[in-house]
């Protein structure tokens, strides 16, 4: 489904990625495994085209994204829920989650949609009139979901949906991406730090170094390889 | 008793033009944190279209609705074509690129239709009523209902239409707002137009009342920043509360502090944006420094 080849990115002069591939297929969960700082992130930021790459390429069920905004990218069914939120904090929480529906115009998957939302995300519900700045860390992170849910992706990104939050709200996170992931057949492409999770609900997944794959393997065989244990796993 | 009732509506009628002005400066300031120094000559710019028209032999009405038009067309295509171009510079370039605009429009204005002082027809009857002794102009009635009107109409888009939304969000936080599938500098574009759909409401309706001419804007627009730095340049409901309140002072402050009369009463605006700024400089109803990174 989605497909990076050779991608090369960089912040002005500090070159990101050198060379990164990368092969997500249709109704899986791959995980991308890596320190802070080692080009994760700018992987989903070159995916979901807030950065372009300064070379290789991205596709799209064979079509080709890399040179397309952000906005359009939108709307051939890829979202990002962004690291650190980057919620609407002014605005209610079913503000948020109707910005998320932006780009469609079947109210009736609308409806159905935000219903969906809601019972994943019950406390979303109880607070849907309250302002998205006064939610919890962990409520916040399930409105981001939430929101990148309303535009009916096929190909879920998500970057660091662990940080910043107690360890039982992590999981109950992962368990629901998981969940997304069976019932609706979203793809999902999920960047973090915490491997044993990570590699817990994926199939595949690959650890990237200074902006290089490193290891790639089916995720079982990941949590047996003995690098990626002693570095990510830390036992 | 019977005098403050009148000077509080006259002061009313005043202030809400300085609203309207100040709303238009808060739309383009909250979504690029740029003042725009030309929101006054624009106005002024489309007044004299509205004039040229009405001059041509179209009815009041019609001209109004085509000025608007026109200058929701202006405004979006003045964020395009120049301030598109300085967007990620220096707040110092675009505020420059906005007073060379300020200029372009006045000269622009001076040329075309000359500096003489015109008169502009009135919508309006120019009768009164009398409530229990208080004379009411229609005029002012018809002013602040107008103003009121649009503003009020503005708000049920911003809080009410997917593309109401779309624009807030984007002024909030625009990478987010891209990732939702907003074209992000199409809203930018869109809310420099509303703002001169607004600002052109301001210039029609106060026309009749100071005449038209390429300058006449000048001494509303410090009224207008008066208005949108008492209520705060973050809150469009705060810059409309913000300018009625300096209408009102306005007038108050004329009739009952003789020395001050009408010649001083750009002084009074000053004094209240620097006492603003001094004392709460986010305004009575801005919130403290949700800035832009």
């Amino acid at each position: 489904m989605l497909e990076i080849r050779d991608l090369v990115a960089a912040y002005g002069p500090v070159t990101a990625l050198r060379g990164v591939n990368v092969h997500v297929p249709q109704g899986t969960t791959v995980t991308i495994l890596g320190a802070n700082g080692a080009g994760k992130s700018t992987i989903l930021r070159a995916v979901s085209g807030l950065l372009k790459p300064t070379h290789g390429l991205i596709q799209l069920d064979g079509e080709r994204i890399d040179r397309k905004s952000a906005a359009s990218i939108v709307r051939r069914g890829i979202s990002l829920v962004p690291e650190g939120r980057q919620l609407f904090t002014a605005l209610t929480v079913e503000q948020n989650l109707r910005l998320g529906a932006f780009t469609r115009s079947d109210r009736r998957g609308v409806r159905e949609d935000l219903l969906r939302v809601y019972d994943y995300f019950p406390r979303l519900r109880e607070r849907m009139k309250q302002a998205a700045g006064s939610l919890s860390g962990g409520e916040q992170q399930m409105l981001a979901i939430g929101r990148a849910l309303m535009a009916h992706p096929r190909l879920l990104l998500l970057d660091e949906p662990s940080t910043g939050l107690a360890p039982f709200l992590v999981r109950d996170i992962f368990k629901i991406v998981s969940t997304i992931n069976r019932d609706q057949g979203t793809t999902v492409l999920l960047v973090e730090q915490n491997a044993t999770l990570s590699l817990s609900i994926a199939d595949y997944g690959y650890v990237i170094e200074t902006g290089r794959v490193v290891i790639e393997a089916p995720a079982h065989e990941l949590r047996e390889n003995e690098a990626v244990r002693k570095a990510y796993l830390g036992y | 008793m019977r005098e403050f009732a009148q000077l509080l509506i006259a002061g009313l009628s005043t202030g809400a033009i300085y609203a309207s002005l100040a709303l238009a400066l808060v739309l383009i300031y909250q979504s690029t944190e740029v003042v725009n120094f030309a929101q006054g000559e624009m106005a002024m710019f489309s007044t004299f279209i509205a004039w040229e028209l009405i001059d041509k032999g179209m009815p009041f009405w019609a001209a109004f609705a085509l000025t608007l038009a026109l200058a929701f067309f202006g405004g979006v295509t003045i964020e395009r074509v120049l301030i598109r171009p300085v967007e990620k510079a220096s707040v110092l370039t675009i505020v420059i690129v906005t007073v060379g605009l300020l200029l372009i429009f006045n000269n622009l204005a001076g040329g075309i239709w000359g500096f003489q002082l015109k008169t502009f027809p009135s919508p309006f009857p120019s009768g009164t009523w009398q409530v229990s002794g208080v004379v009411i102009s229609q005029q002012s009635v018809g002013v602040f209902g107008v103003a009121l009107l649009l503003m009020a109409l503005l708000a049920v888009f911003f809080r009410f239409t997917a593309l109401g939304l779309a624009m807030r969000a984007t002024a909030m936080n625009r990478e987010p707002a891209e990732l939702m599938g907003i074209h992000t500098t199409w809203m930018l574009a869109l809310g420099w137009g509303l703002a001169a759909v607004v600002g052109a409401t301001a210039g029609v309706l106060v026309a009749p009342i100071v005449f038209l001419d390429p300058n006449m804007m000048q001494g509303l627009l410090l009224f207008a920043f008066a208005g949108a730095t008492l209520g705060g340049f973050e809150s469009p409901g705060g810059a409309v509360l913000g300018g009625l309140l300096v209408g009102v002072a306005q007038a108050m402050i004329g009739n009952y502090v003789s020395f001050i009369g009408t010649d001083l009463s750009l002084t009074v605006a000053m004094a209240i944006i620097v006492l603003v700024l001094v004392f709460k400089p986010t305004g009575l109803f801005g919130q403290a420094a949700a800035r832009r990174v």
